[in-house]
C-alpha cells in the first residue's frame, strides 16, 4: 500500500476518480458506456501524440513541433487521397504519413545533436518553419471529400452496441489502433535495451555518453519516433473529422505536453511511463468532457487545465524536494 | 579582442548589410522617413517583451508566459479604463484614471512574475514547465474574463502613450529606451545583475559563493513580469484595444531576438546592446519583407530558419575557438 502511494500515477488515478464522481453526480450522462467509447475515440488523437511526446520527455528533451509535422503529413496524404485515392489503401496511407513524420523528426534530431542546440529552441524554430512553409504552399485551403473507403473507418467498430433510440456505438477501430501503439511503446520502454537507454540518457546524458551509448542513434530514434507518432496522428485526425485543414492542429502542442507532464513525465528527463501518459490524457479528456457536461462555459476550460498542471507539477516537485532533502548527498563531479 | 566585442561588431556589420540589402530590394520606398517612423512604432513592444524573455534566459531559464501576462495585464488596464468611472471626471484626458489603470496592470504582471519565481525558485520546477503552466492559466483567465471579446475605446491620455511623439520621437520608442537603459543598469551595475550572470553560468558555484539563489530567481522572474506589464501598456495604447490572444507570434521572436543578440540559451551570457542591435536588424528585415509583399507565414518560417542558422553559427564558432585554445 505504501509503495502504491510512492507512484505519481496513483495520485493521477485518484484525481480521475474524484473528477469522474463529481461529474457523474452533476450529470449522470457522463458515466455511460456510450460517452466512454466516444471519449476513447476522440482522444485517440491526443493519445497518439502523447506516446511520442513521452519518449522525447523521458530522454530529457522536448518537442513542440509535432503538430506542424502532423499537419504536413496530414496534408500530403489528403492531397494523395484526393488525387489517387482509389489506388491507395489504409496501410499505404499510414506508411506515407509515418515516413514523412520520421523524416521531419530526424531533421529535428540532427539539428539538436550536431549543433548542440537546446531542443526547445530547435523545435520552436522548426514548428514555425514547417507550419509557415506548409501554409504558404497550401494557401490555407481545407481539403475534404475523401474516397468512401477512407470515410468508412470512422464508423467501423470492433464490436457494436445500440443506444435506446438505436444509435450505434462501440469500440472504434481507431481506439484499437491507439491501444496497439500504446502496447508497442510500453514494450519498447520496458523490455528493450533501446527503451532502457532512453531512460539512461534522460537521467544523465554525460554518464550515458561515457558508458558508451550512441547518443546520435538514440536522438535520431527518439525524434523519428515522435515524428512517426505525429504522422499516425495525422491519419487519425483525417479519419475522425474527414477534413484536413492547415490550422487545425498547430496550437494544440501545449495541451499534449501538459497531458504527458500531468502523467508524471518530468522535463528534466529520466522519468515517465506509458501508463502515466495514458492517465494524463484521460485526466485532460475527462475534465474537458466533464466541464461541457456540467455546462461550464468553455472559456473556463483553460483556467482549470492551467490550475491542474500547476498543482500537479508543483506537488510532485515539492515531494521530490522533500525526499532529496532527507538523503545526504555527496556530489562528485 | 574579446568575445562580446567581436559579437557586437558582427551584429553591427549585419545591420549595415541588411539595411543595404533592403534598400537595394525596395528602392526609395524603404529609405523614406515614414517607413522608419512606422518601424519605430512597431519595434518597442517586441523589444520590451524580448527583454522580459532575455533576463530569464540569462539565468538559464525561459519564460513562456510573457505574452499571456502582457495580455492579462492589458485586459486589467482596459477593464479599469472602460468599465469604471467616466474618464472626464479624472482630470484632462482621463489622466488620473490612466495612472491607476497602469499601476493595476503592472501589479497583475508583477504577481504573475512572483508566481513564476515561486514555482521556479522554491518548488524547483523546471522553468519551461512552470511558465508553461502559468501561461495556460493566465491566458485562460484572460479568455474567461473577456469571454473572448475585444475591449476597446480608451481615454486620450492613454492613446497618447502609444501614438504620441515627444520632440519628433515616438513615445513607445522612448519607453523602450528607458526600459533598455534600466535593464542595462540592473544587469551591469547592480549586485543582482552580477548574481544573475553567475547563477546562469554555474548555479552550484553561485550557491557556494554565498548567493541566495532562490532570491535571485524570484527577482529575475519579477522583473520579467514587470517588463511584460510595460509591454502591455505600449500594446493596448497602440491598438486602442485589449484582447486575450494578441501577439501570440511574438514568443518565437523574443527567443530569436535574444539569441541573435548574443544571449546564450544555456545562461550566463548576453547584454542589452547586442539585444537592441538584433532587434533593429529583425525590424528592418521584417519591414523590408512587408514592403516587398512577402506572405506573413513565409516570414514566420524565415524567422525559424534564421533562429536555427544563428544557433548553428554560434555553435560552430564556439567549437572552433575551443579547438584553437586546446592546441
Amino acid at each position: 500500500m505504501k509503495k502504491l502511494f510512492s507512484y505519481h500515477e496513483t495520485y493521477v488515478f485518484l484525481a480521475i476518480v474524484i473528477f469522474a464522481l463529481v461529474i457523474t453526480v452533476v450529470n449522470p450522462n457522463f458515466f455511460t458506456l456510450e460517452n466512454l467509447f466516444d471519449l476513447l475515440k476522440s482522444y485517440s488523437l491526443m493519445g497518439t501524440f502523447a506516446i511520442g511526446v513521452l519518449f522525447v520527455l523521458i530522454s530529457g528533451g522536448i518537442d513542440i513541433s509535432f503538430t506542424a509535422i502532423a499537419t504536413i503529413a496530414g496534408y500530403v496524404i489528403a492531397v494523395l487521397l484526393l488525387q489517387i485515392g482509389d489506388r491507395l489503401n489504409i496501410v499505404y496511407v499510414f506508411m506515407i504519413a509515418g515516413t514523412i513524420g520520421i523524416l521531419l523528426g530526424m531533421i529535428n534530431a540532427s539539428i539538436i545533436y550536431f549543433f548542440n542546440i537546446p531542443s526547445i529552441i530547435t523545435t520552436i524554430a522548426t514548428l514555425n518553419i514547417y507550419y509557415g512553409v506548409l501554409t504558404v504552399i497550401s494557401k490555407g485551403k481545407w481539403l475534404y471529400g475523401f474516397p468512401e473507403w477512407f470515410g468508412a473507418y470512422t464508423q467501423m467498430y470492433v464490436f457494436k452496441l445500440h443506444t435506446a433510440d438505436g444509435v450505434p456505438y462501440g469500440l472504434s477501430v481507431i481506439t484499437l489502433f491507439w491501444f496497439v501503439l500504446l502496447l508497442i511503446a510500453w514494450f519498447i520502454l520496458r523490455y528493450t535495451v533501446l527503451g532502457r537507454s532512453i531512460y539512461a540518457m534522460g537521467g544523465n546524458i554525460a554518464s550515458a555518453r561515457r558508458v558508451g551509448f550512441n547518443l546520435l542513434k538514440l536522438q535520431l530514434f527518439i525524434y523519428a519516433f515522435m515524428g512517426l507518432m505525429a504522422g499516425f496522428a495525422s491519419v487519425i485526425q483525417a479519419m475522425l473529422v474527414q477534413t484536413v485543414a492547415p490550422n487545425s492542429l498547430v496550437g494544440k502542442e501545449l495541451d499534449v505536453l501538459a497531458a504527458v507532464v500531468l502523467g508524471g513525465a518530468s522535463l528534466s528527463g529520466g522519468a515517465g511511463s506509458v501508463l502515466g501518459a495514458v492517465l494524463g490524457v484521460a485526466l485532460i479528456a475527462i475534465m474537458g468532457n466533464g466541464l461541457t457536461l456540467m455546462h461550464v462555459p468553455s472559456y473556463w476550460y483553460k483556467v482549470v487545465i492551467g490550475l491542474v498542471i500547476l498543482i500537479s507539477v508543483g506537488s510532485s516537485a515539492y515531494r521530490h524536494k522533500i525526499s532529496t532533502r532527507r538523503r545526504t548527498i555527496i556530489e562528485v563531479d | 579582442m574579446d568575445r562580446k566585442n567581436t559579437e557586437f561588431l558582427v551584429l553591427l556589420a549585419i545591420l549595415v548589410g541588411v539595411i543595404g540589402l533592403m534598400w537595394l530590394l525596395n528602392g526609395a520606398d524603404f529609405m523614406n522617413l515614414g517607413n522608419f517612423q512606422s518601424m519605430a512604432f512597431q519595434l518597442p513592444e517586441l523589444g520590451i517583451l524580448a527583454m522580459a524573455m532575455m533576463i530569464t534566459m540569462l539565468t538559464s531559464g525561459i519564460n513562456l508566459s510573457i505574452i499571456a501576462s502582457a495580455n492579462l495585464s492589458g485586459i486589467v488596464m482596459a477593464i479599469i479604463l472602460t468599465k469604471t468611472i467616466p474618464p472626464e471626471s479624472t482630470g484632462p484626458g482621463g489622466i488620473g484614471l490612466v495612472i491607476v489603470a497602469i499601476l493595476a496592470g503592472l501589479l497583475v504582471s508583477a504577481l504573475i512574475g512572483l508566481l513564476n519565481g515561486f514555482l521556479v525558485a522554491h518548488l524547483e520546477i523546471s522553468p519551461i514547465l512552470a511558465t508553461l503552466g502559468t501561461m495556460i492559466l493566465v491566458s485562460g483567465v484572460a479568455v474567461a474574463v473577456t469571454e473572448g471579446y475585444v475591449i476597446s475605446g480608451f481615454p486620450d491620455a492613454l492613446l497618447a502613450i502609444g501614438n504620441g511623439s515627444v520632440l519628433g520621437l515616438p513615445a513607445p520608442i522612448l519607453i523602450f529606451a528607458a526600459g533598455a537603459f534600466m535593464m542595462h543598469i540592473i544587469l551591469l551595475r547592480t549586485p543582482l545583475g552580477s548574481r544573475i550572470y553567475l547563477l546562469g553560468s554555474n548555479p552550484t558555484a553561485c550557491f557556494y559563493s554565498g548567493v541566495n539563489n532562490p532570491a535571485v530567481l524570484m527577482r529575475t522572474y519579477l522583473i520579467s513580469g514587470l517588463y511584460s506589464g510595460m509591454a502591455a501598456v505600449v500594446m493596448i495604447s497602440r491598438f486602442n484595444s485589449a484582447k486575450a490572444d494578441y501577439g501570440e507570434s511574438y514568443l518565437l521572436l523574443t527567443v530569436l531576438v535574444s539569441v541573435l543578440g548574443g544571449v546564450s540559451a544555456a545562461g550566463g551570457f548576453g547584454r542589452i546592446p547586442g539585444l537592441v542591435l538584433a532587434l533593429i536588424i529583425l525590424q528592418i528585415i521584417s519591414s523590408g519583407l512587408n514592403l516587398m509583399g512577402v506572405n506573413t507565414f513565409l516570414t514566420v518560417a524565415l524567422w525559424g530558419g534564421v533562429l536555427i542558422a544563428v544557433m548553428v553559427i554560434q555553435s560552430l564558432l564556439d567549437r572552433y575557438q575551443e579547438k584553437r585554445r586546446s592546441v
